[in-house]
C-alpha cells in the first residue's frame, strides 16, 4: 500500500512516498536526509510529538513559564498532558533544562522549563 | 557634552543579540544594546514551540531555549551594556538616538548603528476584511502573546484568518489549550507557512484548512459571533452562490508582518514603500553609510536561524565600517 507524508522533522517539510503493509513500513522514498525514514517509520507505527506549553507561575518575573516535553510523547497524550499541566504552578526559580514534573503522566518524558526566571 | 558611542543597536531579540556578539568578536569595544522590553530575546520569547535551531545549533530548541543561548552571552560580556525598558523614539542622519526610559530620556550619539528592530503585525485594517466592529478579533501575534506570557485565552471558539506559520502555529496552541479552532481560511491556492506546520498544527488537531476562500464578513455587535466565508476563483474574486457561515467568538488574522523602519525614515535613509525595507547596497546595508539594518527589520525570514545568520554579518559589517572611520587619537 503507497502512501504520502510530510516529514516535520525540519522546516525542509520533505514530501515522503511510503510502501506499507498497513501497520508496518516496508520502505520510503523522497527524503533529503536520513531523518525521513525514520520519522515515518515512528509516524506510521506510533506518532510522537514533542508538547510545548507554558504554565503560571506565582512570585516570578514573568507570569508564565514556557516548558516542553525533554523527549516526544505519543501523539494521542497530548490533550491528557495539557490536562495534567494546566494544575501545575512554578513557584520557585528555574533555569533552563530544570525538571519541573518528572515522568509525565508515566510516560517517561519529563516537562522542563525552556528559560530561567528569578523571582519578581 | 553628549557620550559618543562606537555601535549602539536597536532591539535585543534575535538579530540584535547575534549583531552584538559578531560585533564584539570581529573587535568592536563598545555596544550599546537598546531593548524596549524588560528582557532580552524579543518575539522569541512568546514562541514558546520547537523548531527553531536546526540549521544554528543543530538541535530542535522552542524561542526560549534559543533566546536563552544568546542571553547568557550577551549578559557576560561586560563591554555590551544592556539597556532594557529603553525605546528608542528618535534617530537623526548624524547618528543621534533619542530614547526613553523609566523616568528618564538619554540621548546617545553613536559612530555606527544597527536596527534590529523586527516587525509588527499587518492588523485586520490592512486587508479587505469587512463587517461591524466587535471584540474578538485579534493579531494572531497579539493572541500568541497572551496566550503564552499573559495567561489569558482569547476566546472559546477560533476562525483564524490567513495560513502564514503564526496563524497554523496558533491554531495548534488554541487547540492544546482547549479552544476550538473551527477554521483557517486562506484565500492563495496555498498555505503560506511551512508544510510542516499545516501537517502538525491542523492535520494533528483535525482543523480545516479552506484553501481559496476568504472571510467575507465578521458579524457580532459587541462580540463577534459568526463570521461568512466564500470560495473565490484564480484571480481572487468571490464565486456566485451563498458560501457558508462559521459560528465563532474570536477571530485571528494572520495576515503577515511589516518591517519596522520608522527611526531609519526620520533621518531619511531611503525606504522602498511596498516592503517597508530599507534600500541599500546589499543585505543589511541601508543608504545612511555606518547605519544598518537585521533580522525581520531588513527583511521578512521564515527561520530565527537565518535572522541569526544574517546578523551576525551586520554585527562584521558594522565593525568593518568601525575600523575604516576610525577617528584620530588625541
Amino acid at each position: 500500500m503507497k502512501r504520502f507524508m510530510t516529514c516535520i522533522e525540519c522546516p525542509q517539510g520533505c514530501r515522503l512516498e511510503i510502501e506499507t503493509d498497513g501497520a508496518r513500513m516496508i520502505s520510503a522514498a523522497g527524503e533529503k536526509c536520513e531523518r525521513g525514514p525514520a520519522y515515518a517509520k515512528q509516524e506510521i507505527e506510533a506518532p510522537m510529538r514533542t508538547l510545548t506549553t507554558s504554565v503560571l507561575t506565582r512570585g516570578l518575573e514573568l507570569k508564565m513559564l514556557a516548558v516542553r516535553s525533554s523527549k516526544p510523547i505519543p501523539k494521542g497524550k497530548l490533550l491528557e498532558a495539557m490536562d495534567a499541566v494546566k494544575r501545575i504552578t512554578v513557584t520557585v526559580p528555574v533555569r533552563a533544562g530544570d525538571i519541573v514534573v518528572s515522568d509525565l503522566l508515566g510516560l517517561g518524558a519529563d516537562l522542563v522549563a525552556c528559560r530561567t526566571l528569578t523571582r519578581l | 557634552m553628549m557620550k559618543e558611542r562606537e555601535l549602539v543597536i536597536v532591539g535585543g531579540g534575535p538579530a540584535g543579540m547575534a549583531a552584538a556578539l559578531a560585533a564584539r568578536a570581529a573587535g568592536v569595544e563598545d555596544v550599546l544594546l537598546l531593548e524596549r522590553d524588560q528582557h532580552l530575546g524579543g518575539i522569541l520569547n512568546q514562541c514558546i514551540h520547537t523548531g527553531f535551531g536546526l540549521q544554528h545549533f543543530k538541535a530542535e530548541l522552542t524561542g526560549p531555549e534559543y533566546a536563552e543561548r544568546f542571553v547568557g552571552r550577551v549578559r557576560q560580556d561586560k563591554r555590551i551594556e544592556v539597556s532594557l525598558r529603553s525605546f528608542a523614539v528618535r534617530f537623526t542622519k548624524d547618528k543621534v538616538i533619542s530614547c526613553l526610559m523609566p523616568g528618564a530620556f538619554r540621548e546617545v550619539k553613536a559612530r555606527s548603528v544597527i536596527f534590529a528592530t523586527g516587525c509588527r503585525e499587518r492588523t485586520r485594517e490592512m486587508i479587505p476584511l469587512p463587517g461591524s466592529r466587535p471584540a474578538g478579533v485579534y493579531p494572531a501575534g497579539l493572541a500568541q502573546k497572551m496566550i503564552n506570557m499573559e495567561g489569558w485565552l482569547p476566546g472559546r471558539e477560533a476562525v483564524i484568518v490567513g495560513s502564514g506559520d503564526i496563524g497554523l502555529i496558533m491554531a495548534r496552541r488554541m487547540a492544546l489549550e482547549g479552544v476550538k479552532v473551527k477554521a483557517v481560511i486562506e484565500i492563495q491556492k496555498t498555505s503560506r507557512g511551512l508544510v510542516r506546520n499545516v501537517v502538525q498544527c491542523l492535520e494533528d488537531f483535525g482543523i480545516p484548512l479552506y484553501l481559496q476562500h476568504r472571510v467575507a464578513r465578521i458579524h457580532g455587535r459587541d462580540r463577534v459571533n459568526k463570521v461568512d466565508v466564500v470560495k473565490v476563483d484564480e484571480e481572487l474574486k468571490d464565486l456566485p452562490g451563498p458560501g457558508f457561515e462559521i459560528a465563532c467568538d474570536t477571530v485571528l488574522v494572520s495576515v503577515g508582518l511589516i518591517p519596522e523602519n520608522e527611526l531609519l525614515e526620520m533621518a531619511g535613509a531611503e525606504i522602498d514603500r511596498k516592503t517597508n525595507t530599507p534600500v541599500g547596497a546589499g543585505v543589511n546595508f541601508t543608504s545612511i553609510p555606518g547605519v544598518f539594518a537585521c533580522g525581520n527589520a531588513c527583511k521578512v525570514y521564515d527561520l530565527a536561524d537565518w535572522v541569526t545568520r544574517d546578523s551576525e554579518l551586520a554585527g562584521r559589517q558594522a565593525a568593518q565600517y568601525l575600523a575604516k572611520t576610525e577617528p584620530p587619537r588625541l
